[in-house]
């Protein structure tokens, strides 16, 4: 199946938490994209600060494919502790690299794997006087270890570590001689190049390496939001570090050094509902970030925000549950939770970005999509894609881009009004009219989660009360024909099979269907983005004899969610489920999928 | 049931206020609390407060949680913008909606149940943000909409009306405030309406957060022998420390007071809190004090009102922010939006 080769096979690199070791992978990957080749990094780490074990995998992609292989052709093994786990993961015919200042004969054991051993740290204590230093050091030792052996371009790292270093030259060249040290002492000792390593390409023109958390949060500064309010909770932190360093960099006013946002870190998760809540109702366009967890604290608020009508933003990286789960492994287990959240009958628009990039457009569109329909909306991401390096397109900004504020009623147009009724279906399209506080004594009215009518007053009268909620399903089912559209992706000859999946499955689910064609079985894949589901989506799946569902949680929330949703029979469907934590590789959708396929075509 | 809008008939040669405004102007829907509720005095005491001090209605906020208290706002200011939240997290969104416009005077509305118990946190936290609210406390020490049950702020060994005594001391919130750093703490009774309406006025123009407690007896729950949230409890063991009384920065100030020493206290806007000590060692300014004063009154069984305790000095949230004079929701989005070439250019960092 896939590599190792030319420009296309999978370093993994074990090491201690807490170590230092992110910025020298970082710096790995980077020089690699800088070499024009392909490249996405995938960090599985612990939820602790230091001491446990941390593997950044590196998945180097002529072809551009952009999701895990399942595949390790290179192991950097730099933690003893997790030695044999690392040595077992091995790919038939890879290499092992290890720090052999501590020789590991059992290391030996796999016949089918080669081992490198390199004195890493008995160099760097040669040189490096610091106990702290030589940790660090020994990082860098290691990116020159690789280089050699895969053939990493030594000047397009010293002009990374320049950059780094801009500010602190002494540290240039200490770092450049620890990278030579790893480098020198594998061109003494080994043949080099492997087989597999890197040549140079033009393939990362126009493209950047950006995590989607940062590039949701530039979504949100983009989009004008002004309001921000978060109670910390991995994986979603990183999302709101990005907003407020943006915004200190753009969005203080030059003259008087004053704010033109505001960003409250609040005391729960509840409280950080409440506060976006209440600066949507002011006129602000606000969201939190926040996990599972947190949406859970929060679903009390979403239906008060759902039946008032309040225009808010909520980002959830979802990460594994249920309860605290595992708070920094992925899954896709919030598509149930967030289409429904909060009690009685409530429904919400949400989109699904697959990508860093589709995490920037989808977030600005969020605050369009909840202004519009005057609901919550949900921007449902994950730590994969959340916290992840992804080469994709640089964002790009539409300058003729104006926000979409929807049906706001100003002084003036309230003047021309004999009356205000803020729950009255004037259009006929179930959305009405707001007003903000403080504009017009007109537009004044009693925002309540208790039950109310049309004119925004108290009610315990059935009818009226039923008035109220069924247009505000109607409204949020008007919404499927706004959200983003699902994306179909045809099998190159006619196929009765098709595959359904969402946000960072996206990846793997491509990359599997385009080997599935190579390999002469071709299905055609639909990559759905909103909900409530476009009416593409049924259709799609009626066109089909049988349509997977693939999807990265226990109970298939996807598949169930268009059994709902959708009027298609249940059998049409199946599910293909990944859900250990670690992000969906494509050889477990390519493998479910050929399985079933050639059972399907046998009976 | 649904609301009635109560008809608006004026008297003849009503008075009015410097907008032109009567009373009547800030006056809410009917109440249907019970007759007798002194959450009905709270609500007229908010109605004169505001008339008095020319607040346009429609620019003011009011924002309560869930309670009989937390439905009051909409027995008083008809054309002020509302929001009746969820249970115990007005604070949170009454800090949302000043952050997005804070030129909006907001009064949020709660109760002991609302603020004490499952509200605790998030009253502690407007606190200790200092959000430049009034928060008014209406503390009668039991749940009336679900009949009955002791909340956190009655006191141990009162009476229920069947049942046992009450087996846990009570969450004093003006000691409780004093702890968090509240910037105004008062007490007050809903049938003390002149003290009311004086504290009210302080408290809307204090640059902060200002709470008041205000023992507002249930006359269905806890108005009976053996209650210490009764009327009849609440006036024999009533006493005031000090008195406020807001002076507007174009009134003179007429000192002239028997009793006790005048401390006046500028405020942000120019006008001027005049705090008249009943106590004469009594200082409102000092936080230390005022909780010693505040706990020994809980410990002798008195109900010590007034205006606690002041600090004008503290910044409110929106300068803790730093941020601009103009509302969020007032910035026009050409000042929101850094540009595409500002982000072709930050995005160099990314490859």
């Amino acid at each position: 199946m896939s590599g190792p080769g030319l420009n296309d096979f999978v370093i993994k690199i074990g090491t201690v938490n807490g170590t230092g070791s992110a910025s020298a992978n970082g710096l790995l990957m980077k020089s690699i994209f800088r070499m024009g080749i392909p490249v996405v990094g995938k960090n599985v780490f612990p939820s602790n600060i230091q001491g446990l074990p941390t593997w950044y995998e590196i998945r180097v992609s002529g072809d551009g494919y952009t999701g895990r292989s399942g595949d390790v052709h290179m192991m950097v093994a730099m933690n003893q502790a997790t030695y044999d786990q690392d040595l077992a993961e091995l790919s038939t015919g890879g290499i092992l690299l290890y720090d052999s200042t501590w020789p590991r004969p059992q290391l030996e054991s796999r016949p089918d794997v080669t081992v490198i051993g390199v004195p890493l740290m008995q160099m760097c204590n040669e040189v490096v006087k610091a106990a702290r230093s030589r940790i660090l050091m020994k990082n860098m030792a290691y990116v020159g270890a690789v280089a050699a052996l895969v053939d990493i371009d030594l000047d397009v790292i010293r002009s990374l570590i320049e950059e780094t270093f801009a500010a602190k030259a002494k540290l240039i060249d200490s770092n450049m001689q620890a990278v030579k040290l790893g480098y020198d002492y594998v061109k003494a000792n080994y043949e080099t190049p492997l087989r597999f390593r890197v040549a140079p390409l033009n393939k990362t023109e126009g493209k950047v390496m950006i995590d989607g958390n940062t590039a949701a949060a530039l979504g949100c500064v983009y989009a004008g939001a002004t309001f921000g309010a978060w109670y910390p909770i991995t994986p979603s932190t990183s999302l709101m570090d990005g907003f407020v360093k943006y915004c200190k960099k753009l969005r203080v006013d030059p003259e008087t050094g004053k704010n033109k946002y505001c960003i409250i870190q609040a005391e729960d998760e509840l409280a950080a509902a409440g506060l976006i809540i209440g600066a949507a109702w002011n006129g602000a366009r606000a969201f939190t970030p926040t996990s599972g967890p947190g949406i859970s604290l929060m679903s009390e608020w979403i239906g008060y925000a759902y039946f008032t009508e309040i225009p808010v933003v909520f980002c959830d990286i979802q990460r594994t549950g249920p309860s605290t789960g595992m708070p920094t492994r992925t899954q896709q287990c919030d598509i149930q939770t967030t289409a429904y959240a909060s009690h009685g009958d409530t429904k919400h628009i949400v989109l699904y970005p697959a990508d860093p990039n589709e995490c920037f457009s989808f977030a600005a569109r969020c605050f369009d999509l909840a202004e519009r329909f005057q609901t919550p909306v949900f921007f449902l991401s994950d730590i994969d894609i959340g916290m992840n390096d992804w080469m994709v397109d640089q964002l790009t900004w539409d300058e003729a881009y104006v926000p979409d504020r929807g049906k706001v009623l100003s002084k003036e147009d309230l003047d021309k009004m004999e009356s205000f009724s803020r729950y009255l279906d004037v259009d006929g399209d179930h959305i009405p009219y707001r007003t903000l506080p403080g504009a017009d004594p007109k537009g004044s009215y009693f925002l309540r989660g208790s039950g109310h009518n049309k004119h925004a007053r108290y009610t315990e009268l059935g009818h009226e009360y039923q008035e109220v909620v069924d247009r505000l399903r109607d409204k949020v089912e008007s919404a499927k024909h706004v959200v983003p559209k699902p994306i179909v992706r045809p099998a190159k000859t006619s196929t009765r099979y098709g595959v359904i999946a969402i946000g960072s499955s996206h990846a793997a689910v491509q990359e599997a269907q385009s080997r599935l064609e190579t390999d002469g079985v071709g299905v055609d894949y639909m990559r759905v983005r909103g909900f409530p589901f476009a009416d593409e989506v049924e259709s799609f799946i009626q066109a089909h004899d049988h349509v997977y569902v693939v999807e990265q949680n226990r109970d298939a929330q996807l598949l169930n969610l268009l059994l709902t949703e959708t009027k298609v029979p249940r059998e049409k469907l199946s599910s293909v489920l990944h859900y250990s934590g670690e992000p969906l590789n494509y050889k477990t959708v390519y493998d479910a999928l050929i399985q079933r396929l050639k059972v399907r075509k046998i009976a | 049931m649904t609301s009635f809008v109560k008809p608006k008939i004026r008297r003849l040669n009503e008075p009015i206020n410097a907008l032109g405004h009567a009373r009547a102007d800030y006056e809410g829907n009917m109440s249907p609390l019970c007759a007798g509720c002194g959450h009905a005095s709270v609500a007229a005491a908010i109605v004169r407060a505001c008339y008095e001090l020319a607040i346009p209605p429609h620019r003011a906020l009011k924002i309560s949680g869930i309670g009989c208290s937390s439905k009051t706002p909409s027995y008083f200011m008809n054309e002020s913008h509302g929001a009746n939240t969820v249970h115990g997290r007005m604070p949170s969104f009454a800090t949302g909606a000043l952050s997005a416009n804070s030129d909006l005077p907001t009064i949020g509305i709660s109760g002991d149940g609302d603020s004490l118990s499952i509200g605790l946190g998030q009253m502690a936290h407007a606190m200790r943000r200092n959000v430049n609210m009034l928060y008014m406390l209406e503390n009668n020490g039991v749940y009336g909409l679900t009949k009955g049950q002791f909340s956190a702020s009655a006191d141990l060994g009162s009476l229920p009306k069947k049942g046992t005594p009450n087996e846990f001391p009570a969450i004093d919130p003006v000691a409780f405030a004093l702890s968090v750093g509240a910037t105004f703490v008062a007490r007050s009774f809903s049938g003390d309406r002149k003290q009311l309406v004086s504290l009210i006025k302080a408290g809307i123009k204090h640059k902060g957060f200002a709470m008041i407690d205000v023992i507002s007896p249930c006359v269905s729950f806890n108005d009976h022998k053996g209650s210490t949230k009764s009327y009849a409890h609440t006036y024999e063991f009533y006493s005031t420390a000090v008195h406020a009384d807001y002076i507007a920065p174009s009134e003179e100030i007429v000192a002239a007071y028997d009793e006790g020493e005048v401390m006046p206290i500028e405020l942000h806007d120019g006008g001027m809190i005049q705090l008249r000590k009943l106590e004469a060692d009594y200082d409102p300014t000092d936080r230390g004090a005022a909780f010693s004063r505040a706990v020994a009154s809980d410990s002798a069984n008195e109900i010590l009102t007034g205006l606690l305790y002041l600090d004008e000095s503290q910044p409110d949230l929106h300068q803790t922010q730093n941020m601009e004079d103009r509302p969020l929701n007032e910035i026009p989005y050409t000042e929101l939006n850094p540009g595409s070439e500002a982000l072709a250019a930050l995005q160099a960092e990314f490859r």
